[in-house]
C-alpha cells in the first residue's frame, strides 16, 4: 500500500514536450510509471514515443482516462496549468515547475483547494511509491519498497534522507516532496495524515527547513493525532537571519521561522529530531526502537 | 506623501534641504529597515547640518537588526519635508503562508517599535486574510480603519488607501507593501511618511522595470554575478567554500560542516539539475572570495552523470590554477567514472562517498596545509 499514487495511476504530462518535460516523461516511464498522455497546446494529434499528445487535458483525461497531471509548464503558464488540470477533474496535480509567481499560486491553491483534485507543489521534486510509481525529477534507484513514509519541503535532501533509509535498511511506502515555495498545495499535515491512514505505512520521516511556522504547525498535529512514529530533520541551523537561502520559502524573517524553535516545537510535541543531517537514517530507525 | 528629494551628495543634500524649507528630515536610502533606531534617519534643522548629517551618512556601513552585522553602505538619501505628527500608524499587506492568501496587517500602535508590539501586545495588531476570489472589499478595511481609531474623512482616505495599497500589491507582484508609520498630521492630513517593498523574484518576467531600479551597491557583488548565472549565493563568514545542489541540501551540508568543526565560507545552489556549465561558474565565484582556504562539494544528481560533473570542476579549478585543497562527494550515475577523472587530475582533490565523512575529511585536509 501506499499513499496517492500507485502501480494503477494513468499519468498525463502537462509540458511533456519540452527539454525538461520530455527527459523526465522518459525517466518516469523507464522506471514503470504508467504515461498516457502529454498535453501540449498546439502540438495535438502527435506522438511522441508512442505517448499521444493532445491539446488539452479535457480531452486528454476524456480519451485516456488519466488521473494524475505532472506538470512541467515554464512559470509563466504553471499556474494555469493546474486550473486546467483541476478543471478536468483529475484526483492528484504534480507541478514540479520552479519559479511559479506567488500571485499566481494563491488563487490556484484556492481554486484547488475549493474542488477534489489534491495538488503537491510547486518547486518540487514529485512523489513516488518505490516499484510502482514514479511521479517526478527524483532518481529512482536510491528508493526500495518499504514502510517509512517520507514527506519534505526539499528536493536533493530528500534523496539523501531517502537514501540513508535505504542504507540502513528501511524501504519507503510513498515519499511526498511539497516543494520549497511559500504557498503549496499539499502541506506537512495533509500529508501525515494520509500516512497515518495508510495501514502500510509504519512511521513518517519529515524533512523541514528554516521559514514560516509548517513544522510547528505539523508538530502539533502529531503531538494531537498521529499513532505512529515520526522522525525529522531540520536544514538550516548554522543560516543566517535575513537571507534566503536558494528556496523562495526558506528566509528567517523578524526572528520567526528558526531551526532551534522547529527542532524544539517537534521535540516536545514527541518527534524524534535528527541534529545532524548524516543521522536520518538512525533517527528513523531510533523512533521505530530499532536503533542498533 | 510628504515632499522628498533622492540625493547622492552631502551638496545635493544641502540643495534638497534649502527646497523643503531648511527644516527637513535625512533618510539614509539602503535595502533593510531598523534604520531609524540605528540613527540612519535624522532631522536638520537648517541646510548646513543636513549638509553635516549627510557627510557623516554617506559611505558609511549602516547596521540594523536587518542587515547582518557587516551591514549595507548608503548611496542614496532621502530628503524630505518636515511633518507634525499626530498620530502613528502600521500599515501593511503581506504573503500568510499558514492561510495561503494576502493578509493585511494593520497597528494603531506603530512606527519604529512595531516589531516591540508585536512580541509583547499582539492584541493591539488587527490582521485580515484577504480572500482571493472576492479580493479586498472596502467594508472589510472599513472596519480595520475603525478598529485603529480612525473616523470620519480621515477614516474614508485611509480605506481607500488600503485598497489601493492591495491592487498595488497584486498588480506589481509584491510579496509585502509596507506603509510605516502612516501618520495623521496636526493638520488633519493622512501622510505615508516611509514605506517599503519586498518584490515577488519568482514574477520579475511580468516586470522587467524592477532590472533598473535594483541599485546594485547595495548587494555582495559576488551575489550579482551568481544571480547571472541562476545560481543562488550567500556569502558567510567562514573559510570552506561549499557547491551544493539544491537548497535543503546546501543547508544541511552548511550544517553538518559547523558540526565537524568546519566554517563555511558560502551558501551555493547550483540548482537541483546542476550542469557542468553551473558547476564550472559556480566553482570559480567561489574562489573570487578571498577568504576561502578549501573548497567541498557536495551534488547529490541522481539522474545527472558524475563523470560530466567532474569535469565541470577540473576545468574550472585548472583554468584558475587552484591548489587549495577540494572534497568532492558526488552521488548519482557513473560516481566511479567522476572519481577517477578527479583523482587522475592535477588538483589537490579528495573524493567521499558520505556527507559527513566528506565533511570530516575536508576539516582534516585544511588543518594538515596549515603551517
Amino acid at each position: 500500500m501506499s499513499i496517492l499514487v500507485n502501480a494503477q495511476s494513468k499519468i498525463i504530462v502537462q509540458g511533456m514536450t519540452g527539454k525538461t518535460g520530455m527527459f523526465h516523461t522518459r525517466e518516469c516511464r523507464d522506471y514503470g510509471t504508467n504515461i498516457v498522455a502529454g498535453v501540449t497546446p498546439g502540438k495535438g494529434g502527435i506522438h511522441v514515443d508512442g505517448i499521444p499528445v493532445f491539446d488539452t487535458m479535457e480531452e486528454a483525461v476524456r480519451i485516456t482516462g488519466g488521473n494524475v497531471s505532472m506538470i512541467f509548464v515554464p512559470p509563466p503558464g504553471a499556474a494555469d496549468a493546474i486550473l486546467e488540470a483541476c478543471d478536468a477533474g483529475v484526483d492528484l496535480v504534480v507541478c514540479i515547475t520552479e519559479g511559479v509567481p506567488v500571485r499566481d499560486m494563491v488563487m490556484a491553491r484556492q481554486v484547488v483547494a475549493d474542488s477534489k483534485t489534491k495538488l503537491i507543489g510547486p518547486n518540487c521534486p514529485g512523489l513516488i511509491t518505490p516499484g510502482e510509481c514514479k511521479i517526478g525529477i527524483m532518481p529512482g534507484y536510491i528508493h526500495k519498497p518499504g514502510k517509512i513514509g517520507v514527506v519534505s519541503r526539499s528536493g536533493t535532501l530528500t534523496y539523501e534522507a531517502v537514501k540513508q533509509l535505504t542504507d540502513v535498511g528501511l524501504g519507503q511506502s510513498t515519499c511526498v516532496g511539497i516543494g520549497g515555495d511559500p504557498i503549496i498545495g499539499l502541506k506537512f499535515i495533509d500529508v501525515l495524515k494520509l500516512f497515518n491512514d495508510d495501514p502500510e505505512t509504519e512511521g513518517v520521516l519529515m524533512i523541514g527547513e528554516i521559514g514560516g511556522s509548517a513544522e510547528e504547525e505539523a508538530a502539533a498535529w502529531v503531538k494531537e493525532n498521529m499513532t505512529k512514529p515520526v522522525a525529522a530533520f531540520i536544514a538550516g541551523v548554522t543560516a543566517p537571519p535575513g537571507k534566503r537561502m536558494g528556496h523562495a520559502g526558506a528566509i528567517i524573517s523578524g526572528g520567526k521561522g528558526r531551526a532551534e524553535d522547529k527542532i524544539a516545537a517537534l521535540t516536545e510535541c514527541g518527534v524524534t529530531v535528527s541534529t545532524s543531517p548524516t543521522a536520518m537514517g538512525q533517527a528513523m530507525l531510533k523512533a521505530l526502537g530499532r536503533e542498533s | 506623501m510628504p515632499r522628498g528629494r533622492v540625493t547622492v551628495t552631502a551638496d545635493q543634500v544641502e540643495r534638497a534641504a534649502k527646497m523643503m524649507g531648511g527644516r527637513c528630515v535625512v533618510k539614509a536610502q539602503i535595502y533593510a529597515g531598523g534604520r531609524g533606531k540605528a540613527g540612519g534617519v535624522q532631522i536638520a534643522h537648517h541646510p548646513e547640518q543636513a549638509h553635516e548629517i549627510a557627510k557623516e551618512l554617506f559611505g558609511k556601513r549602516m547596521v540594523t537588526h536587518q542587515t547582518g552585522p557587516e551591514g549595507l553602505k548608503v548611496r542614496r538619501i532621502l530628503v524630505e519635508e518636515t511633518v507634525e505628527v499626530g498620530r502613528e500608524f502600521y500599515l501593511s499587506i503581506t504573503l500568510d503562508r499558514q492561510s495561503s492568501r494576502y493578509c493585511l496587517i494593520a497597528s494603531a500602535e506603530g512606527g519604529v517599535n512595531i516589531e516591540e508590539v508585536a512580541a509583547t501586545t499582539p492584541e493591539k495588531i488587527h490582521t485580515l486574510t484577504i480572500d482571493p476570489y472576492t479580493g479586498l472589499r472596502s467594508y472589510e478595511a472599513r472596519q480595520i480603519v475603525l478598529k485603529l481609531g480612525l473616523t470620519g474623512g480621515i477614516a474614508e482616505d485611509c480605506v481607500q488607501l488600503i485598497l489601493n495599497l492591495y491592487r498595488c500589491c497584486l498588480e506589481k507582484d509584491c510579496s509585502l507593501v509596507e506603509i510605516n508609520p502612516l501618520v495623521v498630521t496636526k493638520a488633519g492630513w493622512l501622510l505615508a511618511l516611509d514605506a517599503k517593498i519586498n518584490f515577488d523574484d519568482n514574477a520579475i518576467f511580468r516586470h522587467w522595470e524592477y532590472h533598473e531600479m535594483q541599485d546594485y551597491s547595495q548587494m555582495d557583488p559576488l551575489e550579482i554575478s551568481a544571480g547571472k548565472f541562476d545560481l543562488s549565493y550567500i556569502k558567510l563568514d567562514g573559510n570552506i567554500g561549499c557547491m551544493v545542489n539544491g537548497a535543503g541540501l546546501a543547508m544541511a551540508t552548511l550544517d553538518v560542516l559547523k558540526e565537524s568543526g568546519g566554517d563555511p565560507a558560502n551558501f551555493l545552489d547550483v540548482g537541483g539539475g546542476a550542469t557542468r556549465e553551473k558547476v564550472a561558474e559556480a566553482f570559480k565565484i567561489i574562489l573570487q572570495d578571498k577568504d576561502v582556504e578549501a573548497v567541498f562539494v557536495n551534488i547529490f544528481g541522481g539522474i545527472m552523470r558524475c563523470d560530466v560533473i567532474a569535469q565541470g570542476i577540473i576545468e574550472a579549478a585548472s583554468e584558475v590554477s587552484c591548489q587549495l585543497p577540494i572534497v568532492v562527494r558526488m552521488d548519482g550515475s557513473q560516481v566511479e567514472e567522476g572519481k577517477a577523472l578527479l583523482t587522475e587530475s592535477p588538483l589537490n582533490v579528495q573524493c567521499a562517498d558520505f556527507l559527513g565523512e566528506g565533511a570530516k575529511l575536508i576539516v582534516a585536509m585544511m588543518k594538515r596545509e596549515e603551517p
